[in-house]
Order: structure tokens, then sequence, then C-alpha cells
């Protein structure tokens, strides 16, 4: 069980207000992506949960039992973190038996988890190594083994794959969603990376500044995002944004329509091709239309346009219309 | 990771520490103040009472005084400048791919493991000895007199001890922070058409900053303390020349028995050591961080 | 740096390095040869090198005089006494310092450091007094005292420095795994530090089994330590050489031999932890 409430939720450090009053809900058995950009209070938010920074005011409560001012031991979460934070001078067996030997568990259960927790892993032939010797997809995999033997209320994860490169932080992340479908248990899973976000998540929670900008499913956010931020930020490559008497058109202060939803071909718009990118799959092209400025098209498949090309361009999708205050409309 | 638990229980962590020492510096330094205000001769047990700041005018009275203390800066002054320089040059030799280089580092280090009063008497009767010494047969060797180390030069000598005993720490500590330069950086400095005398000027000197900071410091806690080895070799003489604060303030309390006295001596040395912390803090602190 | 002449630069540092390290280390041979001649070959001119009788009567002779033994158990409970208490009160002062620092850590650190800079003398009396009327002089318990006081702040230092190359979000760790205060220092922290905590142990015996004013000025003969009997033993000048030698050679040899044989954590205790 693990679900989690917080209610105006706040943290400030010495005068300043990193979180300045926060309420959400996480429904048992979700997972729950923390996203936003450095110093949004993503990891600081996650940390309050965790109970390794105190809040300033505020409740939080684990399925219903008031956890504001419990230590971090008597949460019953997990936590992954970013450097992994394996035990040195343990060997992966004793640093995934750890939290059991610590809640006093006799050693044949603790044997017994931590075998199951190493097959499920395919870590069974590294138990007996120390984590310095092992590479850094098989450290993450002793981290979140660390964590899931204790059969936690939630797993916390603090931007767990950004210290892997590229090609195995697919494989993780997939290995993580696997791991949620058949724990079932609460995640709970920061990250700046909004593909990590879009993927992993049931439920996206965007911060900017120690506020929530939107909650909603990946989706949602991506079809109906709430203001501008939250517009910017999810999606890539970034949504263009149109000021000026072309957003005056639609009645809006300012338009947003992202890269994929803009056609080559006839059209309203006309420019000259800046920067073309052409993966195969996708090309990327940066065209500099009169009157609107440079807008980002993505074209699906390979397309014969070049720089310094001229080309007309056609808005082929919803087009987001935001106030002057940035929120949608 | 600061929750107020945790901040709660690292104050209970430190309390032991902080009051150990504040009882080991409060108490006995009352003490010492409380004295220093007294006639307190243990030769004269029954004449006691308050003398105000006599104690205190006796020590600026005495032309001796402004010896020891002139001697107790001297000390770590010279010790500090010796050690600091030969430290350098030691390290940059011994940093060299050099044959047999742990085996030199444990010649190198010995003299840190030689306690005062032995460092001290090896140097006193085995090189300075007028007769018997290395240095005097040395002398004989080359048809002149035997310098009479600790009789003429009873400072110099005194500093040259020291300094002995201090070498291997600079030297080591020297040594580590070099080790620790990466050759890419003296590469690159070469590329740049540095010669020998540049690099270490702009590109080894700086990066030593931090470990000459330590050096110094460390070392001026100790060497402001130093006693037994002017206790075993020159006992403060001939006459005063070689008497340091904490060797004066020895003599009032030991020879003259004078307890009143010797605690003035005391606060005076206390405060020498303030104002010379103080100066260190203030010029070298800002090299310990980074 | 590969040169042409690099073979020969390698010849010349190579016997400049020797030659640094054997004059620096050559007080300490000469005296342990001296300690072996006889009295006559040690004060003989010219200074007689190979070419002297040697001889082992000057060991015997100090062991038979005095109480070596006594001696040295003086000085090894003092100074590994001395160093384990202060080790217990200082690791849970570093920890609070190098992971839960506060805006006056710093001062608080810098404040240790400064009762350093106490002189000793000035308060021997009042210690002298303490000890006398506590009952404490000449005890092995009252010198223990006094060496871990007077290092206490140089252990803080050196532990504070090592515990900050651990990173705290191993600690965290920890303490998310259900680890108590107490767990986390012993399971963790401590076995972690190791290395540093062993260099802090072996720097701090060299300084208290060195330890030569208080060790001479709080005792007599029950629990005076080597530094205490050597100072005992220098009295009549050039009289016998060899023999303060051999003395001599008796109080430093079983730090020596410590030193060398661990050395290697001794060269990062050397440096106080202060420089990597």
């Amino acid at each position: 069980m693990g679900k989690i409430e917080l209610t105006r939720v706040r943290k400030a450090f010495g005068e300043v207000d990193v979180i300045p009053g926060i309420d959400l809900t996480i429904e048992d058995g979700e997972f729950v992506v923390f996203v936003g950009p450095s110093g949004c209070g993503k990891s600081t938010l996650l940390r309050l949960i965790a109970g390794l920074e105190d809040t300033t005011s505020g409740t939080i409560t684990i399925d219903g039992r008031d956890a504001t001012h419990l230590p971090p031991a008597k949460r019953g979460l997990a936590m992954v973190f970013q450097s992994y934070a394996l035990y040195p001078h343990m060997t992966v067996r004793k640093n995934i038996a750890f939290p059991l030997k610590m809640a006093g568990m006799d050693r044949a259960e603790q044997d017994r988890r931590v075998e199951r927790a190493a097959r499920v892993l395919n870590l069974t032939d590294s138990l007996d190594r120390r984590p310095g010797q092992l590479s850094g997809g098989q450290r993450q995999r002793v981290a979140i083994g660390r964590a899931i033997v204790r059969e936690p209320a939630a797993f916390l994860f603090d931007e767990p794959l950004s210290n892997l490169d590229a090609a195995l932080r697919v494989g993780m992340r997939q290995e993580i969603s696997e791991l949620h479908q058949s724990l079932k248990t609460t995640m709970i899973y920061v990250t700046h990376d909004q593909v990590e976000a879009m993927t992993m998540a049931d439920k996206i929670v965007v911060l900017n500044a120690g506020r929530i900008e939107q909650v909603g499913a990946p989706l949602e956010l991506y079809n109906n995002p709430r203001n501008l931020f939250v517009a910017g930020f999810i999606g890539s490559p970034k949504m263009n944004f149109i000021e000026g008497p072309e957003a005056a058109r639609h009645d809006a202060h300012t338009i947003g329509i992202r890269p994929e939803h803009i056609a080559v071909g006839d059209g309203p718009w006309e420019g000259v091709v800046g920067l073309s990118e052409h993966l195969g799959s996708d090309s990327f092209l940066k065209v500099a239309v009169e009157g609107i400025g440079t807008l980002t098209v993505r074209a699906v498949g390979e397309i014969g346009v070049h720089h310094g090309d001229r080309i007309r361009l056609a808005p082929s999708g919803k087009i987001h219309r935001f106030d002057a205050n940035g929120l949608a409309l | 990771m600061s929750t107020r638990s945790s901040r709660l229980a690292a104050r209970g962590m430190v309390a032991p520490s902080v009051v150990l020492l504040l009882i080991w510096m409060v108490i006995p330094l009352s003490m010492t103040l409380y004295y220093s205000f007294r006639l307190y001769r243990l030769l004269s047990p029954d004449r006691t009472g308050w003398v105000g700041f006599n104690n205190y005018l006796w020590f600026f009275n005495a032309p001796e005084f402004w010896q020891a203390l002139f001697n107790t800066l001297a000390l770590v002054g010279g010790v500090l400048l010796v050690t600091v320089t030969l430290g350098v040059l030691i390290a940059l030799l011994i940093d060299q791919p050099v044959k047999g280089q742990s085996f030199l580092r444990i010649l190198v280090i010995a003299p840190f493991f030689v306690m005062p009063p032995v460092a001290a008497s090896i140097w006193e009767n085995l090189f300075m000895h007028p007769q018997n010494g290395l240095f005097a047969a040395l002398a004989r060797g080359f048809g002149m007199q035997p310098i009479l180390f600790l009789e003429q030069y009873p400072m110099w000598s005194i500093i040259g001890i020291v300094s002995w005993e201090w070498l291997p720490f600079a030297t080591l500590i020297l040594l580590t922070a070099l080790q620790s330069l990466s050759s890419e950086q003296l590469e690159a400095a070469e590329m740049d058409g540095a010669g020998a005398f540049a690099r270490f000027r702009y590109i080894i000197l700086p990066h030593l900053t931090r470990a000459i900071t330590v050096v110094i410091l460390i070392q001026t806690i100790f060497l402001l303390g130093i006693f037994g080895e002017i206790f075993t070799t020159t006992q403060g003489g001939p006459g005063s020349a070689s008497t340091t604060l904490p060797y004066m303030i020895f003599k009032q309390a030991i020879a003259a028995k004078d307890i009143g006295r010797a605690a003035a001596g005391g606060i005076i040395a206390v405060i020498l050591a303030n104002i010379v912390a103080y100066f260190l803090m203030r010029g070298l602190g800002r090299n310990l961080d980074a | 740096m590969a040169r042409a002449h690099s073979t020969r630069r390698k010849v010349v540092t190579t016997i400049a390095a020797w030659g640094v390290a054997l004059t620096i280390f050559f007080p300490v041979l000469w005296m342990i040869l001296t300690s072996f001649k006889t009295e006559a070959s040690a004060v003989a001119m010219p200074p007689q090198f190979l070419s002297a009788d040697w001889t082992l009567e000057n060991y015997a002779t100090v062991w038979a005089r005095s109480d070596y033994p006594r001696f040295f158990w003086n000085s090894v409970v003092i100074a590994v006494g001395s160093t384990l208490l202060g080790l217990a009160v200082a690791i849970p002062a570093a920890w609070a310092m190098a992971f839960v620092p506060g805006r006056r850590t710093r001062d608080l650190l810098m404040w240790m450091l400064s009762t350093k800079m106490m002189p000793a003398v000035a308060v021997m009396i009042p210690l002298y007094l303490l000890f006398l009327r506590f009952g404490l002089l000449d005890t092995r318990i009252g010198l223990v005292l006094v060496l871990m006081l007077m290092n206490l702040p140089i252990i803080v230092w050196m532990l504070y420095t090592y515990f900050k190359e651990i990173p705290g979000e191993i600690l965290e760790a920890a303490r998310m795994d259900g680890a108590s205060l107490w767990n986390e220092i012993v399971y963790v922290l401590t076995p972690m530090a190791l290395p540093g905590i062993a260099s802090t142990m072996l720097l701090n015996i060299i300084l208290a089994w060195n330890e030569a004013f208080w060790t001479i000025v709080l005792t007599t003969t029950k629990a005076a330590p080597l530094s205490a009997f050597i100072a005992s033993f220098s009295a009549p000048q050039g009289l016998f050489y060899a023999k303060l030698s051999a003395a001599s050679a008796m109080a430093i040899l079983p730090i020596l031999i410590m030193g060398w044989f661990s050395q290697k954590q001794l060269v990062r205790g050397l440096t106080f932890g202060a420089v990597k």
C-alpha cells in the first residue's frame, strides 16, 4: 500500500522559500514522475517525502498515517539515489541485505529475499562482488535490489539514470517500467528528462520554481498544456511560440504549435530553411518565416529540403492559444 | 541531509568534544589567571595576597623577557623558513622518478619518530659536542677550531635541531601535494613555452599554496610550545641567549618557585599565541578552502 | 617526459635524492651505530665507522640498570589509551561536523585547533595542583586524560577531513534503509573511513609516544613512559655516549619500527588529512 498525500507542504532554506506550498495526492500503485528544469525543487520535494529533509510547514501522510515528523527509516519508503549510494565496503549480497539486517530480520529470510531479488535483477553471479567491480548498469540494479527487498510502501527514484550512457539508459528505463508493472507498488521518480517522464509515468507532475505547473497523464500534458511553461517543457523538439499579428489572428497573445504539427508543402507561411537535420526516420528543419520568426519543423521520413531552400509551411495539427499571462485559452 | 532530528543529534555528538576542550581550557586557564594576580612563592608560602599587575610588570621590566619573546618568534619563524624551503626542494627532488622511492621515504620520515629529548641529545652529544661531536671532528679534519654550537650560537643550533625534527613533516605534505598535480598541466605549460623555472613559479608553486599553508599552520601550533629541546640542550643559556617564553616561564616556576610570576608569564604566552593565531588565520585561512 | 638525456638525468636525480635522504637519516643511523660501540670507541677521535669495537653490552647495562619493560609498557598504555579514548570522543563530533555542517562549524573547528595553541607551560602549575588534588599525579590514567585532551583537536580535525570525502548520499541511503544513527556510524561510516581512522590513530600514537612535557612534569616513577625515562638518562656529558645512545635507541625503536611497517597509512596520516 502506498498512497501519499501532501498538504500545503512548504520548505524554506533560511529566508528562501524553495517550495512555497504544494498540495498533491499520489494514489497507491501509481508511477508518478516529477519533472522540471534543474533547481525547480523536484529533488527537494522527493527528499521531503523521504524524510531526509524536514518540512517547514504542511503535512505528509503515507497510507493515511501522518508521517511529517517520522524519521526516514520509519516511513516504509525505499530510495534509489542518483549516485546509487552503494556501500563500497560491502559485497552486493550485503548491500542488498542491509535494510533487512537493519530491520532485524532473521538470516534465512534475509538470504531468501536477497536471492530472489538477485534473480529478478540478474545479479546472481555478482552477489559476492563489491560495487567497485560492477558496471554502471549493474550498480544501478544493486541499488534497485536494495530498495525492493524491503517491500516498501513506495519507491523513490532520484534521477537514477543520469549517470548512465544513452544506450543503457533506454534499457534501464524499460526495466524500471517492467518492475513497476510486476510489483504494482507506488513509484515516485524524479528526472529533468521529459522523455523519461513521458515514457514511464502514469502521472506527470511538472514543477517550476517550487510550484506545480500541471499534473496529468503524459498525453494530457502533451495535448492540453495548461500554460506556456508546460507547453514548452513537454515535447521534443520544443513547441514553437508565435506572438504578434499572427497570434492576434487566432485571438490570443501567444500561439503555440508543435514542430510535428507543421507540414511542408502548400500553406500560409513562407520562409528560408536555415538548418536541416536528416535522421532518416525524421527530418528537422529550422525555417525563418517572414513576420513570424524561426519555426522548428519536424517532418516524418526523408525530405528533399536543404539549407537555403525557400519553402511554404502549413499548420497541420492543434494550435495552442495562450493569454498574456501565459495561461491556455 | 539536515532534519531537525539530525541537527539535534549532531549537537549532541559534538558536545562531548566541546565540553571536554572547554574544561581543558577554562579551568586551568582561569586558575592561571587567578595566580597571576597573586603573590605566591613556594619558598615563602606564608606571604600571600593580591599584587595587582606586579607579576606582569616584572615580566615587562625583565630584559630577559624581551629576549625570550624575540627568541620564541625567531624559533618559529626560523624553523618555518628552513622547513618550508628545504621541504619544497626535497619534495621536488624525491618526486622525480627515482630508484627505491618508497625506501627513500622511509629514511626521510625517520626524524619524525624521534622524540624531542632523544633528538636533542643526539645532536647535542654526538654532533655538536665540542670535544666528541662529529662536527668537531670534521672541523679538526679541515684544520679548524671546532665551533662551539650551543655556547656561541645557541638559538641557531636549536633552530637547526627543531628544523631537522620537522623537515620530514613539511617534505611529506609537500610531496603529497606535488603528486596530485596533473602532469598534463605541466606538459601544457611546457607546450606553451614555459621553462623549468617558469613551470615552478607559475604552476607548481601556486599548486602548493594550500599545502604550505597547512605546514605553516600545524607547525606553528607545535613550535610555539617547543620546550624539550631547549631543556635538554642549553637550558636556556648561556645566560638567557636561548631562553624562549615557555622556557622562561618554566624557570620561574621550577627554579625560582614563583608561581605568581610563572602564571603571569603563562597568560602572556597565551595572549602571544592568540595574536599569532589571529594573524595566521587572517593571512592563511582562505587558502584552506578549495 | 621522455627525453634524450633522460637516463643521465635520472642517474643524477637518483644520486641527489639518496644523498639528501641519507643526510636526513644520518643522525638516527649514527646514534644506532654508537649504541653498539664500546664507550671508548664511541668518543674516539677521529670517529670510528666500521673499525669500531662492536658490543651489545650497552643494551645489557641499560636493561639492567633501569626498569625498561615498565617504561615501555607505560608508553604503550598512555599512547594507545589516549588515542583510543580520543577517537571515541572525536568520531561522533567529526561525523556531526562533516555531515550536518552548520554556519558555525568552521569556527568551531578553528576554535578547537586554537586550544592547541595554548602553551603547555601556561597551565602547568594549575594542572599540577589539580593532579595533586585528585591523586592523579604519576598515574597512567592521568596522563591518558591529558594527552587525549591535548591531541583531541588534531584527531577531530583529521577525522573531519577524512569524513568529508565520503559522499553524504551513502549515509542517507543507510538512513532510508532503516539504520539508526548508531548503526549508520558503526556499519557504514566507520568501515568506509577505516583507512583515515587508521592514519589518525597511528599519527596520534606517535604524537603521544613522543610527548615529553607533560610526561616529565606529571610523572615520577610509577607511570613514567619512555620519554621521561630518556630525560632522566641524559646526565653527565660525554661519559657514556654509547649507553645514552642505547637507551635512546630503545626509546625510539618501537615507534620507528611501527612507523615503518605502517608506512602507507602513516604517510597519509602525517599530512594530517589536510592534503590529498
